[in-house]
């Protein structure tokens, strides 16, 4: 899983901080951070609620593909 | 559970037919709004949207989503401009004028309408703001310049006051009370950020009221009761607004300042629950009857009032520690929790100082609330002491170790 938060649209409103403190940090310029990229399970559902509340609808939940590497000979 | 409707076309309505569909509901669902627009953000009307935008090109009406969307995707039958005028629980059905349409779980989400100044009617360059109809006119009238004076000195019309003084115009705010926003963080602190007001050069009076507003045709001055006259080419009126009840007359509902609901946001009729501007119920977190007016409650009711009408035999509690935002010159002021405190304590910052203000509120031996300004980083973290039901002594060691984490 992967958070991606577009900045176009955020305002800083920190409603995705409040429910997801250990994800989410508005900073002193009101720009949000993200404090980890893979979640545990708990977090994966509190970072549903986020994305679900963001008043902008600036995030997103994306499920990481890994394309397996093809050894060229 | 065959038909789901949803009165009241905005944020909580939104969120109820949304949260229906994303659980799985299949029965028909039908959402029925006054106005003749989909739902649209209302907190951007006060703010970006009055402004001219860079190029002179208007900000875009701020629509959640398009008709498409509710009718492919959500699959509801969207009846807008068409206002519900009764309801009848007996019968199960919610009115429109003479048509019918039944329900087996109804979410009232009807919001709240603003104060108009009463016997201005005939007058015009006299406006409110609640609706994007009415945005749209303020912002046109603005356009024309001013004087601009504003009606009440709440969140919102500090708002207008902002807009209207980043076009360059003289500003006035006339406030009844000896301070602003006292119902809302205190006499006290309304008093201080009160300051921001002055510092951006629009004249704030507080203490006196409005005895007459004149003009022949247009608006041309307002009569305080302290007798002084100012002139006026805008009037805007930003003197609270009131929950829409009243086609719920006789239906038998508890209707006081609100609709009256449990914990779970149930009328106590079968089948009716309420969210939003206009739900009043006693909120878990603080234990007392409450009304919010703000977008993340209406939100997350509009989402728990559906479920819980969807799925009654497991209904839940909806708990919140209130938060509140609004933006003035360029700062932003937020708010979390109650105001009823018995001290109010300021952990940074000072009234003459325009840095961070970070202000705490304490009831009993409870952190019940804070306030920040230009703090962003700040608000949330005492949103969730609150919500922990932190003592006022662990409060006050956060904001050291805050403060000394920034040192
Ligand atoms: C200008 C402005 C700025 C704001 N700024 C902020 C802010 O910065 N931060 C914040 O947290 N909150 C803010 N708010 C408050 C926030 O917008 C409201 O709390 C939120 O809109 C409430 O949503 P709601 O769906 O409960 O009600 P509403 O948005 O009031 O919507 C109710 C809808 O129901 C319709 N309706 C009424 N009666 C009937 C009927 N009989 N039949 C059918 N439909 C009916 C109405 O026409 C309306 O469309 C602001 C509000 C305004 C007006
Ligand atoms: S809730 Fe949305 S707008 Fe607010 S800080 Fe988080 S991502 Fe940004």
């Amino acid at each position: 899983m992967k958070i991606s938060v577009d900045y176009e649209k955020c305002t800083g409103l920190g409603i995705c901080e409040s429910l997801a403190p250990d994800v989410f940090e508005v900073d002193d310029s009101g720009a949000l951070v993200l404090l980890k990229e893979s979640l545990s399970d708990e977090e994966r559902e509190a970072v549903e609620a986020a994305v679900a509340a963001c008043p902008t609808e600036a995030l997103r939940l994306h499920s990481v593909v890994t394309t397996p590497s093809v050894a060229r000979p | 559970m065959e038909s789901l409707v949803v009165v009241g076309a905005s944020l909580a309505g939104l969120r109820a037919v949304e949260t229906a569909r994303k659980d799985g509901f299949t029965g028909r669902v039908t959402l029925i709004g006054a106005e003749k627009h989909l739902p649209y953000d209302r907190p951007p009307l006060s703010k970006a949207f009055l402004d001219r935008g860079e190029d002179e090109l208007a900000p875009p009406r701020p629509f959640y989503r398009d008709e498409r969307f509710f009718i492919e995707d959500l699959d509801v039958d969207l009846l807008l401009g068409s206002p519900a005028t009764a309801l009848d629980p007996a019968a199960k059905t919610v009115y429109i004028g003479n048509r019918g349409v039944a329900y087996d779980a109804v979410v009232l989400a009807t919001g709240s309408g603003a104060r108009r100044l009463p016997g201005t009617e005939l007058l015009s360059g006299v406006h409110a703001l609640r609706t994007l109809d009415d945005a749209e006119a303020l912002r046109d009238a603005l356009a024309d310049g001013g004087p601009v004076v504003v009606v009440g000195g709440g969140f919102i019309g500090s708002e207008i006051a902002s807009s209207a003084r980043k076009r360059g115009f003289d500003v006035t705010i006339v406030e009844a009370t000896p301070a602003p926003l006292a119902r809302a963080i205190g006499a006290d602190m309304g008093a201080a950020i009160a300051s921001l007001h002055y510092r951006n050069g629009t004249t704030l009076l507080c203490g006196t009221g409005v005895e007459a507003i004149e003009g022949g045709g247009h608006v041309e001055r307002v009569v305080l009761t302290d007798g002084r006259t100012l002139p006026a080419a805008i009037v805007v009126a930003g003197i609270g607004s009131v929950p829409a009840v009243e086609w719920l007359d006789g239906s038998g509902l508890t209707l006081d300042n609100g609709i009256v609901c449990d914990e779970t946001l149930w009328t106590g009729v079968e089948g009716v629950y309420a969210a939003g501007d206009v739900a009043r119920w006693p909120n878990p977190t603080f234990g007392s009857l409450q009304r919010m007016e703000n977008w993340t409650a209406a939100a997350e009711q509009g989402a728990r009032a559906v479920r819980n009408a969807l799925d009654p035999a497991r209904a839940q509690p909806y708990a919140t520690v209130p938060y509140y935002w609004s933006d003035w010159y360029g700062d932003r002021i937020q708010f979390v929790g109650v105001p009823d405190a018995d001290e109010v304590a300021w952990v940074e910052g000072a009234v003459d100082d325009d840095g961070r203000w970070v202000v705490l509120y304490r009831a009993g031996e409870r952190l019940v609330g804070a306030l920040t300004v230009r703090a962003p980083s700040e608000i949330m973290k005492y949103r969730g002491l609150i919500q922990r039901g932190a003592s006022w002594v662990d409060a006050l060691e956060f904001a050291t170790s805050r403060h000394r984490a920034r040192a």
